[in-house]
């Protein structure tokens, strides 16, 4: 279980997480949802022992992040590939540094992504690019996998085969996997947990089928719903 | 099928078997889709399945055979009820609607009633 104890951090005058309290669930896939700013990517760099708070605590399994890292497998925002190396070469480089390297699910995933191990990074496309970066990220068999925003900027059907990816992956009730976005739609019926930040703040969090169940209403239009209410 | 993100989704995988079963489209002793293919082929977290099928399991609609797969063993009575239950929501809607629409029951079953002729004299002229 990964879980945050009034977690506060600051960038120079900006408050990134403002005593932030809250769990991820040992075996379910948790959305973290929130607009451009609201603290979702400092909450994962937390997680993956990237930047540290500097109140409270983040804790994997009862332990800091820095610790756990071998148990965390993290899809960056940004594009941290070298584009000199060809997918194969990336691989093999992600591979060394990690003792959890499964090369039968790469060879499995890189098939189902339809991706070559020939292909150059630099050369390919956004698309390619973002299907590479969480190709590498899954096939650690890592327990705890953390995916920030990996969705962001790619058409619809390279986003629907992420998706199905992360679906085929997915070990039921063995991973526990988060993941950042504010498409939340596309998100739907993949998370069992969301989170709902604003400005460093939780605005709401629960159960995905619970949230449908009490209010009748899709997750997009709850958290609509949610910052309008906060907004006025 | 297509999921509405604004109820429980694995009351709709529920309510999905349930309106096969009814239709005749699946019947006792059919094999189901694993828990896997279900997920993979709907788009759907593993997780939220896995809580319809073990759903499905408690009300004895369906059992799972360790090694073999998930099939039906829905009981002539259970059907019954299912086939009733979904009556009974599909009733409530209608009455819920045509009450916001300002009808009361007479209403409604003149309606009805002028609705089953109408449909009567049409069918005769096929």
């Amino acid at each position: 279980m990964i879980e945050f104890k009034n977690v506060s951090k600051r960038f120079g005058t900006t408050v990134a997480l403002d005593q932030v309290n809250f769990k991820f669930e040992q075996g379910k896939i948790t959305g973290l949802f929130g607009p451009n700013g609201a603290g979702k990517s400092t909450s994962i760099k937390m997680i993956a022992g990237l930047n540290r708070a500097d109140s409270g605590e983040v804790t994997v399994d009862g332990k800091a992040p820095r610790i756990s890292r071998a148990n965390i497998a993290y899809l960056p925002e940004i594009d941290h590939l070298y584009p000199w190396m060809t997918i194969k070469q990336a691989a093999r480089f992600t591979s060394t540094f990690y003792a959890d390297w499964d090369e039968a699910k790469y060879n499995e995933l890189l098939n189902f992504l339809n991706l070559h191990p020939k292909m150059k990074i630099g050369k390919i496309s956004k698309g390619q690019r973002a299907k590479t970066k969480l190709l590498l990220t899954v096939s650690r068999r890592a327990p705890y996998l953390l995916m920030d925003e990996p969705l962001s900027g790619i058409d619809i059907l390279t986003r629907e085969d992420i998706i199905d990816a992360i679906i085929k992956d997915y070990r039921e009730g063995e991973q526990t996997i988060i993941i950042s976005t504010h498409e939340i739609a596309e998100v739907e019926r993949l998370v069992d947990e969301v989170v709902f930040l604003d400005n460093g703040r939780v605005k709401l969090s629960g159960s995905a089928e619970e949230l449908r169940a009490e209010r009748g209403q899709s997750l997009v239009e709850t958290m609509k719903e949610a910052f309008r209410y906060v907004n006025q | 099928m297509a999921y509405d993100s604004s109820r429980p989704i694995f009351r709709q995988i529920i309510d999905d078997f349930q309106k096969q079963l009814v239709r005749g489209e699946l019947k006792q002793g059919d094999k189901i889709p694993s828990q896997r293919e279900y997920a993979e082929k709907a788009r759907i977290n593993p997780n939220t399945v896995q809580r319809a099928y073990r759903e499905m399991e408690t009300m004895h609609m369906v059992e799972t055979l360790r090694g073999k797969g998930t099939y039906i063993t829905v009981s002539e009575q259970m059907l019954a009820d299912i086939k009733f239950n979904l009556a009974q929501k599909i009733l409530d809607y209608f009455i819920r609607e045509m009450e916001s629409l300002g009808y009361d029951y007479a209403r409604m079953i003149k309606l009805l009633h002028s609705e089953q002729d109408q449909r009567r004299v049409e069918n005769q002229d096929d």
